[in-house]
């Protein structure tokens, strides 16, 4: 059980990168394997179970720290034994945009590599001296060891620089940008550049290695370290990009955070006077200020219930029921609309009165004279009528049986009227001959009788 | 004395202190609250009235503004007070300080992330910003800052095994996971991001806070209500029990007229 779960830790420090933590499926997975080769006579379910179970018990789900306690005791200044409680935690869980990862602490590193509180970066520079030392000896499988080792340790130095540039991206005022923070940097960088010739350099050792040896079990063991030390190299390129943008980001956050007018009036600084003061008290001496902030901070809340008949008389309330229907529909009902008549049947009278040209024919203006003695309504029915006869629709009238249709003639002058204006009009009248069915293709024909009585009529 | 108010004046004004009670209740959308706050703001005599209703009934009352009607907070033992023991029960298994003392602090955080600089409480036309994650990071963040502190002074902070109560607050955060998932993969109520989470929508109810849309899950933005709420009564309060535990120093030690002395915790 114990090497599952050394397993466990080894599989969530492998999978962690700068960025993003490992996910819980593909951890199971590979441990999975890992148990099915302790037992290969259980099947694949019980396999997943005790990769599961061990995970969980990783993280220590069910607590409601997720972590573990160590009691332990000393004796304290004053001569008296004292009993504390060392809390640590092997795997963490976060949230992700996409949901839930797994991070090794740094205890669980240290686990792995089997020193506790050691400084990364000397640690990181004895590894690699140990590793190019077994390399160039020829003893791989230790040299295997020691790149694993090696490995752990940047991982551990990613996480350190990690969450301190995500801090700076926070608040830069909780940093000192003006010395520790330069340092630091340059430190890192330097660091990498060293590591980087250096991994390098054992790389090339470990090819030739590989290349040169005749021994599959050697080749193998040089093989495997090949991609171990390039992952490393991974790493550190990941780390360095990281460090390089560190200074840019910086700058943008100071101008995005510190830069401001004069103070408008004396505020608080929350941050500085009162969140980190208060972390740094015990949680029973922080309760008080915290509280007042928590009453101060919200709206008062009226009592739901006020008084105990109130509260009965809510209870036995009838539930309301949302009616089904809002009610009915009303039909909307519209008001006529009068139709309002231009010409009268009596002003249509008189205009076909005057338009049956009593004389044979007659010119528009001097009908129009006639009309207007009535009305000027019928004036313009006349008007109306007589341009229309312009050009008649011969076509209809002798379809429908019309016995004579209105013909008009422009003159050439124009028309004598106060109200309308245009060509003066020679109005006359032509009778229509009835269809001959079976003659040949009205229209044109008919064109030409019609020629000939209008000549008649004129 | 007596005479000055009439019994009208005092139903109106405990009508206007019944309409403070409803934060996210706005005089721009009710004319009757208009009416009673513009009396408010013109009439002294009004104004002392309400101010003494709102003191019998344990409120304060802590300004106002015709964008957010009468600012009103109550005061400890009020009736109207939000318990912290009922906040947090909602979601408290276990653990009394621990859990109330989180709640608390990230209520804290929310203000410290929405009004990052002092400045930013003092202009009345901030608006700030505040998502889950930020908070958590942030109070994860002066978590370590102490840690790395109390390691350089070789300061133990295991917490004594039969006094709980001294266990140092940056511990009983940093202790607490910041997420994990519960058997139907959501974020567990129980986590610092759970309860920030929770104090950010709680905040919300009362209109203090306003979501944002387009800005993704968990992105809210401050109201002036919430901004006067914090500068003229939670901060202040928290600060003065602060100095009376001798924690930080009074306001009185500044440089010059209107800068603030920082926290002799510089981090």
């Amino acid at each position: 059980m114990a090497e599952i779960a050394l397993h466990t830790i080894d599989q969530v420090t492998i999978a962690m990168d700068f960025d993003a933590g490992a996910e819980h499926t593909k951890v199971l997975e590979q441990v999975k394997h890992f148990v099915a080769a302790q037992a290969p006579d259980r099947d694949d379910a019980e396999h997943a179970a005790v990769a599961d179970w061990v995970l969980q018990r990783l993280i220590n789900v069910g607590t409601i720290e997720r972590g573990f306690s160590w009691h332990y005791g000393l004796v304290g200044d004053e001569g008296t034994y004292d009993r504390f409680e060392f809390d640590f935690k092997l795997l963490v869980e976060q949230s992700t945009p996409d949901g839930f990862s797994l991070r090794a602490t740094d205890e669980a590193i240290n686990v792995l590599v089997g020193a506790l509180d050691t400084d990364v970066e000397s640690a990181q520079i004895a590894a690699e001296v140990k590793l190019d030392n077994l390399i160039r000896r020829g003893r791989l499988a230790d040299a295997k060891l020691a790149a694993e080792q090696a490995r752990y340790r940047t991982v551990q130095y990613g996480e350190t620089l990690r969450r301190y540039l995500d801090a700076t991206r926070r608040d830069v005022r909780t940093v000192d940008w003006e010395r520790v923070v330069p340092d630091l940097l340059l430190d890192a960088l330097e660091h990498i550049e060293g590591r980087y010739t250096a991994e390098h350099a054992i790389l090339t050792n470990i090819t030739a290695a590989r290349d040169d040896s005749d021994d599959p079990r050697h080749k193998q063991r040089a093989a495997e370290l090949v991609e171990i030390v390039r992952d490393c190299i991974r790493r550190h390129m990941q780390l360095q990009k990281a460090v390089q943008e560190a200074g840019d980001q910086f700058r943008s956050e100071q101008d995005r955070q510190l830069f401001s007018g004069e103070p408008q009036r004396a505020a608080l600084h929350l941050h500085g006077q009162l969140l980190v003061p208060l972390l740094g008290l015990p949680v029973g001496k922080a309760l008080g200020p915290v509280y007042d902030f928590f009453r101060g901070a919200v709206a008062p809340a009226p009592p739901e219930v006020p008084t105990l008949p109130s509260l009965v008389e809510r209870l036995l309330q009838r539930p309301s029921e949302p009616e089904r229907f809002a009610g009915e529909v009303r039909d909307p009902q519209f008001d006529p609309v009068p139709e309002r008549e231009l010409f009268t049947p009596e002003h249509f009278r008189l205009a076909s009165e005057i338009l049956s040209l009593p004389g044979g024919s007659a010119s528009l203006s001097d009908l129009l004279a006639r009309a207007r003695r009535h009305e000027p309504q019928v004036a313009r029915l006349v008007m109306h009528r007589a341009a229309h006869a312009f050009n008649p629709s011969v076509g209809d009238a002798v379809r429908e049986h019309v016995p004579e249709v209105l013909i008009a003639v422009p003159t050439g002058d124009p028309l004598h009227s106060p109200q309308f204006g245009g060509d003066e009009l020679w109005l006359t009248k032509a009778g229509v001959r009835p269809v001959v069915p079976g003659s040949e293709e009205p229209g044109t024909a008919r064109h030409e009788e019609f020629g000939d009585e209008i000549s008649l009529h004129g | 004395m007596r005479s000055r108010f009439t019994d009208d004046d005092a139903e109106q004004a405990a009508q206007l202190l019944a309409f403070a009670m409803r934060p996210r209740l706005l005089p721009s959308r009710d004319n009757a609250y208009r009416e009673l706050l513009r009396r408010y703001r013109h009439d002294g005599a009004f104004r002392t009235l309400t101010g003494r209703i709102a003191a019998g009934l344990g409120l304060r009352v802590l300004g106002e503004h015709e964008d957010i009607g009468l600012a009103i907070a109550a005061d400890g033992g009020s009736p109207f007070e939000t318990r912290m023991e009922t906040y947090a029960r909602r979601t408290q298994k276990e653990g009394g300080y621990a859990e109330r003392f989180l709640h608390g602090i990230i209520h804290l955080a929310v203000a410290a992330v929405s009004f990052p600089r002092p400045d930013d409480l003092a202009e009345d036309e901030y608006v700030g910003r505040v998502s889950v994650d930020v908070v958590d990071a942030v109070v994860r963040e002066a978590c370590d800052r102490l840690r790395e502190k109390a390691a350089s002074r070789e300061e133990s902070a295991d917490v004594p095994s039969d006094a709980p109560e001294l266990e140092l607050a940056w511990h009983a955060y940093a202790n607490r996971p910041e997420a994990f998932p519960t058997k139907d993969k959501r974020r567990a109520m129980n986590t610092t991001k759970g309860m920030v989470s929770r104090a950010l929508n709680f905040l919300a109810e009362q209109g203090f806070l306003t979501p944002m849309k387009n800005a993704g899950e968990d992105v809210f933005q401050t109201t002036r209500r919430y901004q006067l709420q914090v500068r003229e009564l939670a901060a202040t309060s928290a600060f003065e029990e602060l100095v009376a535990l001798g924690v930080v120093l009074p306001m009185a030690v500044t440089t010059g007229p209107g800068t603030v002395a920082e926290a002799p915790e510089d981090v």
